[in-house]
């Protein structure tokens, strides 16, 4: 028996484990599955009416499938690399057990009769889902201030945001609820909410994770990936959710590339990195400048040959992307109409179908959905499209044959992953445009189709906030990113002296 | 490019099937100009002799056999229903007829 | 509600202007499986027991291409000589509608899988009229939704509506011709016979049934007039869903005569959908078409473009079957019967089932005697089609089998095939079961001869005294001793062979 003072500190020892050493420690028998997960339960109850991570936890469901685990070790089966490590899963992939809203309340309570893909191979490799993770509403945001259930704080300052859309998933591995988490990045929402919470997010390359039964936003840019406090666990995590899916056609029929091998075999050692002109200027931090220079000096010392890029297209990338993802979106929003699931307002007996789907999506969207939605209406329609969306795709193919040029010449792009850090929480919210800006270098990514990650590189002097920097690999060529991502990581936590995160305040 | 005019949100709004209110209408109008204005940048591309990207990825022919899924039961598809009746979606009376 | 409206005379109407038409015809293929998902097609399934997150447009569902889907297209394509796209993708169509749960259809735009084709289409005298196609592409089909409440059941007045989502997602082929000119007074038969020619081809091809009265095959008529001598074509009224052959030829020739009142009078046709009544065959106004509507068309992003393999279409075109028309034409002169007999057999959907039936045995004639006629009338009686009744094309071969040797004659024949019909079993079961074999047995059809010989002197006299002729009298009277089993040419031999009469 141990005493309360003891079982405190094992419980925020077992936290503050990475998602590695809590497989290994359970494999072992050193922990349970269950004491892990009643561990990041505790914390979830601690800490979480502050942090607003998550919508919904399920609190039941984890614990059975923690006890599955604990079964499965004790009659000898062999455990996955990720068995029993809880994770924290955004609201908007489908689970047959849990509401599904998406941030939005069109969806309020909405439990879905199927599961997601990504949930299926979750709970296949035996991962401990705590619950769904806050967003902005239908992934359209930078900093979940756009949840119609309430922002969620960042760690860091609780003041202020913890980035967007996957807000919710990036604060509650920062606050140590969960070791992983699961974020979707239609413009940067994986990584940005990865930059400004000092967390570790990667956007795998486009059909490399299935997007069967997450809601879907912008679908020719929209991809779920890996969020963890390390790039080991970021690696272990892509390799469970990633891989072929017959129910989506866009989905790549290729192996996954070896990302946790890279993951372990970190170096740059006589690799190129580009650095591109055009992510630099005037909307950019001092200091988040300041950090990436020095990363960029970091990896010289590693023994990284250096190359400037020009990549003009990457001015239009902004531009694109607000009429490609809202014209998509537009489309995609349409079937939340009052018929058949979610919301329904106004039926009272005397209104026409028509009325009642106006009322409820007036109702159940909230303004910066019906905005993207009336801009993508806008930019599809007769007379608009050749000029707005052509145009775009236009745009995308120029960015894509940018970045072709730019990894003839190096294997992996570097850049600051946001051009400022954390804003306070209601600074942007009505200024839709100055929101925007936050994706500025995130965004070429997901109109190329091609990955990237974002990792910590020190908090910025003037607010003493976490700096994010991005790495851009070509598609299909994921593990780039792992293999950078670990020396950089190594390198860092050496001079740090210990991993960033340890700076953040206690809740 | 054509700034965006309250007439033309509200045109827009009835195609994407949103009731906005008379001051919403207003909002949106000066933010879509905005968002617009600076968007219309792309156009400056709009002469170039260069194809449009739809998909991400060079992928083709991704199909499935004839194959018979189970589908849902009626109780699941019928699940999330707002109402139903006789095992079908009900819904308000539907006025256009296509 | 009474909707009068004006109507020119037919030949009015012809006499000042030139019709164009263009059919729009949609046909849901037989495939196992929706186009983008995999729930069973099969019809009369429990209400909503035939979905899934694809096909209720659950959010987060994604759609995956029926490989059938893309082969039925292209062989329809290949079918009506088209082109088949090198490279092509599908398209959203973006409008609102209950009935579809994406609220957009998946379709194709300015990138259909065929192109620019056409079919000819023989008129009731022989002539053959091209009918240029557009384009073929794939789609999906909607849900059903039923209208409650309100005195009529329809969608006027209903206080709500019932949606079932079984046919939402079932693959569609749209079918688009070019603008139709130059038919003149003959449009109105010349979309019937289109659509006749098109059901056949889609049959052959194997890739539906395309039974018109069950919504296999659905077909719009455009149509506009212009004065003639001029170019510019009129504005078109779009009349939605006419969904049979007969209806196809009346549709149009309303619409002409509407037209012609409208423009005569000085009016001004609207562009607007127009709804068929099968009672009276006129139209009425639908939905207006101004210029509100905007489908906002995009490429579909969760779909990969299809990109047809030159070597797989080749093969594809190599085992297209014998087309309709041509096949037609074959058996015609095979059979030996004229071009307008050809075309009422084709009316009667009975084409294949004369074929199969002589490919079983019978001849020509004896086919197309009974098909056309017993078996028509027992069609026409029940209101079913020919392919529907219980009898099969080898049963119908035994029948004529049975008559050729001489065990049945036509009488008997009839009551054989009444059996069948009746579900009593085959041919052969009914002649057991009824007891409708003809007497053979020479000793009992001697006696019988006799007999009717004893008991009508005077006829048998006037026979041997060389009256050939009132031996009719004599075989009647052994009919209907033997209640008609007799084979009635054996009887007459009979007759004159005991009276020492030359036949
Ligand atoms: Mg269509
Ligand atoms: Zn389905």
């Amino acid at each position: 028996m141990t005493d309360m003072t003891d079982m405190t500190d094992s419980k925020s020892e077992i936290i503050r484990l990475t998602a590695a050493e809590i497989a290994a420690k359970i494999a072992s028998g050193e922990l349970t599955a269950v004491e892990v997960t009643e561990a990041h339960l505790a914390r979830i109850e601690a800490v979480d009416e502050k942090v607003h991570a998550f919508l919904h936890v399920d609190r039941e469901g984890a614990l059975a499938q923690a006890r599955a685990v604990d079964e499965k070790r004790a009659s000898g089966e062999k455990l996955g690399p990720l068995a029993g490590v809880p994770l924290a899963l955004k609201d908007i992939f489908t689970t047959m057990n849990m509401p599904t809203t998406v941030g939005s309340k069109i969806l309020e309570g909405w439990v879905p009769p199927y599961d997601a893909t990504l949930t299926k191979k979750l709970k296949d490799a035996d991962v401990v889902i705590l619950g769904k993770t806050n967003m902005d509403e239908f992934a359209m945001g930078s900093s979940t201030e756009n949840s119609a259930y309430g922002p969620t704080g960042n760690p860091w300052d609780l003041t202020r945001i913890p980035g967007g859309s996957g807000g919710g998933s990036s604060a509650s591995l920062a606050s140590f609820e969960a070791p992983l988490a699961i974020g979707t990045d239609t413009g940067g929402s994986i990584r940005q909410p990865a930059a400004v919470t000092g967390t570790v997010g990667v956007k795998p390359t486009y059909g490399g994770v299935s997007r069967y039964g997450m809601v879907a936003f912008s679908s020719s840019l929209d991809q779920g990936g890996p969020c963890a406090r390390t790039v080991l666990d970021a690696a272990l995590l892509h390799e469970a959710i990633a891989g072929h899916d017959p129910m989506d056609s866009t989905s790549i029929d290729a192996p996954v590339p070896p990302v946790v091998e890279a993951a372990r075999n970190g170096s740059v050692q006589g690799m190129r990195v580009g650095v591109v002109k055009q992510f630099r200027g005037e909307h950019y931090q001092a200091g988040v400048m300041q950090r990436f220079d020095e990363s960029v000096e970091l990896l010289k010392e590693l023994g990284a040959q250096i190359v400037e890029l020009d990549c003009p297209s990457f001015d239009l990338a902004l531009s694109a992307y607000y009429l490609i993802a809202p014209s998509e979106c537009s489309s995609n929003l349409a079937r939340f109409d009052a018929m058949r699931y979610g919301l329904r307002v106004g039926d009272d007996g005397s209104k026409s179908a028509e009325d009642v789907t106006a009322l409820t999506r007036e109702a159940g969207f909230g303004d910066e959905v019906k905005r993207r939605i009336i801009l993508g209406t806008y930019a599809l329609s007769s007379g608009y499209y050749d000029a707005y969306y052509g145009s775009a795709q236009k745009v995308r193919t120029l960015i894509t044959q940018d970045f072709e040029k730019a990894f003839e010449q190096v294997d992996v792009v570097v850049s600051p992953t946001t051009p400022t850090t954390a804003f306070p929480i209601g600074e942007r919210a009505d200024d839709p445009m100055a929101m925007y800006l936050a994706d500025l270098c995130t965004i070429p990514t997901n109109l190329a189709g091609n990955a990237a990650m974002s990792l910590p590189c020190g908090l910025a002097p003037e607010d003493g906030l976490p700096v994010g920097l991005q790495i851009i690999a070509p598609a299909m060529k994921d593990d780039r990113l792992y293999r950078v991502g670990a020396a950089v990581e190594a390198a860092f936590v050496e001079k740090w002296g210990h991993p960033l995160l340890e700076e953040a305040p206690s809740l | 490019m054509p700034g965006i005019t309250r007439e033309e949100v509200a045109h827009l709004a009835r195609l994407a099937r949103l009731e906005l209110k008379g001051e919403e209408l207003d909002h949106f109008a000066g933010q879509l100009d905005d968002i617009i204005g600076a968007v219309a940048r792309v156009s400056e591309v709009a002469d170039q002799d260069v194809p449009p990207t739809s998909h991400p990825l060079p992928l083709t022919n991704v199909m499935r056999a004839d194959e018979v899924r189970p589908s849902l039961t009626p109780e699941q598809a019928l699940s999330g229903a707002p109402a139903q009746e006789q095992q079908r979606f009900k819904v308000p009376q539907i006025l256009g007829e296509d | 509600m009474t909707v009068t409206t004006d109507l020119a005379s037919y030949e009015d109407a012809l006499a000042t202007y030139d019709p164009v038409m263009g059919l729009e015809v949609h046909v849901e293929l037989g495939t196992k499986t929706k186009m983008f998902c995999g729930c069973s097609t099969e019809l009369g399934a429990d209400a909503n027991s035939q979905t899934c997150p694809v096909c209720l447009g659950l959010p987060g569902s994604l759609p995956v291409v029926n490989a059938i889907g893309v082969e039925s297209a292209v062989k329809i394509g290949l079918a009506l000589h088209c082109e088949i796209a090198e490279w092509c993708r599908f398209a959203r169509k973006n409008y609102f509608y209950p009935d579809m749960p994406k609220n957009f259809q998946t379709s194709q735009y300015d990138e259909p899988i065929a192109f620019n084709g056409y079919l000819d289409v023989q008129l009731e005298d022989g002539e053959v009229f091209r009918v240029e196609i557009e384009r073929a592409h794939m789609e999906e089909d909607t849900g059903k939704s039923t209208h409650v409440g309100g005195a009529t059941g329809r969608i006027h007045g209903a206080s709500h509506s019932l949606l079932d989502y079984n046919r939402a997602g079932i693959p569609l082929i749209e079918i688009v011709t070019k603008p139709i000119e130059g038919a003149g007074q003959r449009a109105p038969e010349v979309a019937k016979a289109y659509v006749a020619e098109l059901r056949e081809l889609i049959k052959a091809l194997g890739v539906s049934e395309a039974r018109m009265e069950m919504g296999q095959m659905r077909c719009d008529v455009n149509l506009s007039l212009r004065p003639h001598g001029t170019e510019t074509f009129g504005t078109r009224s779009e009349t939605k869903n006419v969904n049979s052959l007969r209806s196809v030829e009346r549709a149009a020739r309303y619409e002409i005569q509407r037209h012609a009142a409208v423009l005569s009078s000085g009016g001004t046709i609207v562009q607007e959908t127009r709804h068929f009544h099968e009672e009276d065959g006129s139209t009425t106004a639908g939905r207006i078409k101004d210029n509100a509507e905007d489908y906002r068309y995009f490429p579909e992003p969760d779909l990969v473009p299809v990109a047809p393999a030159r070597e797989w279409v080749e093969e594809l075109r190599k085992g297209l079957p014998e087309l309709p028309r041509v096949r037609r034409n074959r058996l015609r002169e095979e059979w030996g019967v004229s071009e307008h007999d050809m075309q009422s057999i084709l009316n009667a959907g009975a084409v294949d089932l004369i074929a199969a039936t002589i490919e079983e045995g019978a001849d020509a004639a004896s086919a197309r005697k009974w098909w056309m006629g017993e078996l028509a009338r027992s069609a026409n009686e029940s209101g079913r089609a020919l392919d529907e009744l219980a009898i099969t094309p080898s049963q119908v071969a035994r029948v004529t089998a049975l008559v050729a040797a001489g065990d049945l004659n036509d009488k008997l024949a009839r009551q054989v095939i009444d059996g069948v019909l009746k579900g009593e079993g085959d041919p052969d079961t009914v002649v057991e079961k009824r007891g409708l074999k003809v007497v053979s047995d020479e000793g009992a059809l001697t006696a019988a001869v006799d007999e009717a010989i004893a008991a009508n002197a005077a006829i048998a006299d006037k026979i041997r005294s060389g009256k050939v002729a009132a031996a009719g009298a004599l075989v009647g009277a052994v009919m209907k001793a033997t209640r008609g089993q007799a084979d009635a040419a054996r009887v007459k031999e009979l007759i004159l062979q005991k009276l020492g009469v030359e036949g």
